[in-house]
């Protein structure tokens, strides 16, 4: 029991809002406002002090808005441009979901394949693990020639390079690593391969590719982002963010970073919703009453 | 009655190669008929869950030869002619108990509608129905050991094997178990190969215990169990079953002695 405990708990959290994660409403306990808002209300306060802090010294000390804008600056610069930056936002959020969706189904196609195959698993391991330290980002102009520039493909494909690899590498790593003892008892009621990688790896390996998928749904925002400043369409974040700091309107550019944020933050919260809902059983979850 | 369930000549388990070897089992001879219930008892390590695991196919043996219902034990185990309760429970985190004692039923493919049923009448037998859909971290080691039974016993099938199955229970539930694995056993036929640590628990439940001795694992004696097969709480005030714990008391103390010299 405590060997299988272990197992779960090392789980790689990698993810940067893994610490947050405790603190949201567990399964199966009834969150009252009043609760919810003694949880949140910490994260609330520091998050004010930051911008009041940010506003105060910015004032205080005369900082030009090309070196940073006044969170003020930048709210007013929100309202005014919400529509064009929310639609900027939602093209960007677009490339970034589809190349989400075909990148994590690659992975756990080939992940299925190296964990039933063991050349497969063999030959690829290592050539993935190597690509995935590879600055993935970088092949944006070349996907741009092969695709074109103004085709949102060559975005996807980006993003989908970039969240292959992570996703890939960790739920392989849970298709493999079970608990012998389980493996043992289906091969005593002779379970076939399928029926293990069903009912044994494939629970086992879920914890792994929630915490893969997290980390990848901020870094497909990220890769389409970066993908973006690289040329294309103009009506997208990233080419937005260019074109308003060229042109030192940098209170607009500071905006459509805080959509692009908002987009992140999203994402990542409706994957783990997803997850809460996929894995109830899973040792983070269980409330402690 | 006289049909052989398991019959082993010779046979014996090596683990590892070269320097690091470990002779498991050697030049085992074991036949269990069909409706006996084998109690194996013995010194840790000297082999007792490696025999379980010969038998069920889990490890193959280096040499000597094993039948199991009259097939290899590769097919015994393709037949699902056995069900299984290991030295731990197993059961998946993932599924509530109710699931977990369905899981066999899944695999072997019974129809979905007699499921539930088939996993609530396990339940019943092991007095855990009331918890059905909790998840196994919240039960007892105890009660995790009981839904391993209970998964065991769902398929019904001819053998059962057992790995000190009751190891983690408290002294009245233990016998309450004993109780009912005795029952089950009457009632389906069902044949029992139960590994154990306790004297008193083998020859309450068995109808031969089986002496087994270390370095290398062997069988150092067998003492057959002539108490009749209905037993109860009286059985364990009987002379008789006195004089068996006595009996087999010695064989051990006489196996750890000449462990070597086999
Ligand atoms: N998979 C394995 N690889 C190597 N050695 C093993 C393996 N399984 C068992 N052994 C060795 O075989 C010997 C017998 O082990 P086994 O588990 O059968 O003992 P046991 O009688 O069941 O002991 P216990 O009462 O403690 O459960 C031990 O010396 C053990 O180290
Ligand atoms: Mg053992």
């Amino acid at each position: 029991m405590t060997e299988r405990d272990d197992l779960i708990r090392e789980t790689p959290e990698t993810d940067v809002f893994a610490s947050f994660e405790g603190d949201l409403p567990t399964i199966g306990r009834r969150s009252s406002p009043g609760r919810l808002l003694r949880r949140y209300l910490p994260a609330f306060i520091a998050f004010l002090t930051v911008i009041l802090v940010w506003e105060g010294l910015t004032r205080l000390l005369g900082v030009e808005s090309f070196v940073l804008s006044k969170p003020s600056e930048i709210l007013t610069s929100f309202t005014e441009t919400f529509t064009t930056i929310w639609g900027a936002g939602m093209r960007t959020l677009l490339e970034a979901a589809t190349g989400f969706v075909i990148g994590t189904s690659l992975a756990v196609a080939t992940s299925l394949a190296a964990a039933r195959w063991v050349g497969f698993r063999d030959g690829m391991l290592p050539i993935a693990i190597a690509l995935n330290a590879t600055p993935i980002a970088a092949l944006a102009p070349i996907f741009n020639s092969w695709f074109g520039l103004t085709n949102p493909f060559s975005k996807m494909a980006v993003v989908a390079v970039v969240v292959y690899f992570p996703v890939m590498i960790n739920t392989t790593r849970g298709l493999l690593e079970v608990d012998p003892a389980e493996l043992e008892l289906m091969r005593s009621m002779a379970a076939t391969p399928a029926e293990v990688t069903r009912r044994i790896r494939i629970p086992r390996a879920l914890p792994y590719f929630f915490s893969s998928i997290k980390v990848a749904s901020v870094l497909s925002l990220i890769a389409a982002i970066i993908a973006e400043y690289f040329g294309g369409p103009q009506n997208v974040l990233g080419q937005y963010i260019v074109n308003r700091a060229q042109l030192f309107q940098f209170p607009d550019a500071w905006a459509a970073i805080l959509v692009a944020s908002i987009l992140g933050v999203t994402f990542y919260l409706l994957i783990l919703l997803a997850e809460r809902r996929l894995m109830p059983w899973h040792v983070s979850f269980r409330s402690s009453d | 009655m006289s049909s052989s369930v398991v019959e082993a000549r010779g046979v014996g388990k090596t683990f590892g190669t070269g320097d690091g070897q470990i002779v498991a089992l050697s030049g085992i001879d074991l036949q269990i008929h069909q409706g006996d219930f084998i109690s194996l008892i013995g010194p840790s390590g000297c082999g007792k869950s490696t025999l379980l695991r010969l038998i069920g196919d889990l490890v193959s043996p280096t040499t000597g030869t094993l039948v199991v219902n009259g097939k290899t034990p590769g097919q015994a185990r393709l037949d699902r002619d056995y069900g299984i309760v290991f030295q731990s429970a197993t059961l998946l985190d993932w599924r509530s108990v109710q699931k977990n004692v369905e899981l066999p039923l899944e695999i072997m493919d019974f129809p979905s509608e007699e499921r539930p049923a088939r996993a609530r009448e396990m339940l019943d037998l092991v007095q855990l129905d009331a918890f059905a859909d909790h998840f196994p971290w919240q039960l007892s080691g105890g009660m995790q050991q009981r839904v391993a039974i209970a998964r065991a016993l769902a398929f019904r099938p001819s053998l059962l094997l057992m790995d000190e199955p009751f190891g983690a229970l408290d002294e009245m539930t233990r016998e309450a178990m004993q109780q009912e694995v005795l029952r089950v056993w009457r009632e389906t036929g069902t044949s029992v190969v139960f590994v154990t640590h306790s004297i008193p628990e083998a020859v309450f439940l068995s109808t031969r215990v089986v002496v087994m001795s270390p370095r290398p694992g062997h069988i150092s004696d067998e003492i057959v169990v002539d108490l009749p097969r209905q037993r109860d709480q009286d059985t364990r005030e009987q002379s008789k079953y006195f004089d068996l714990v006595i009996e087999v008391r010695e064989a051990l103390r006489k196996g750890e002695k000449g462990g070597g010299a086999l």
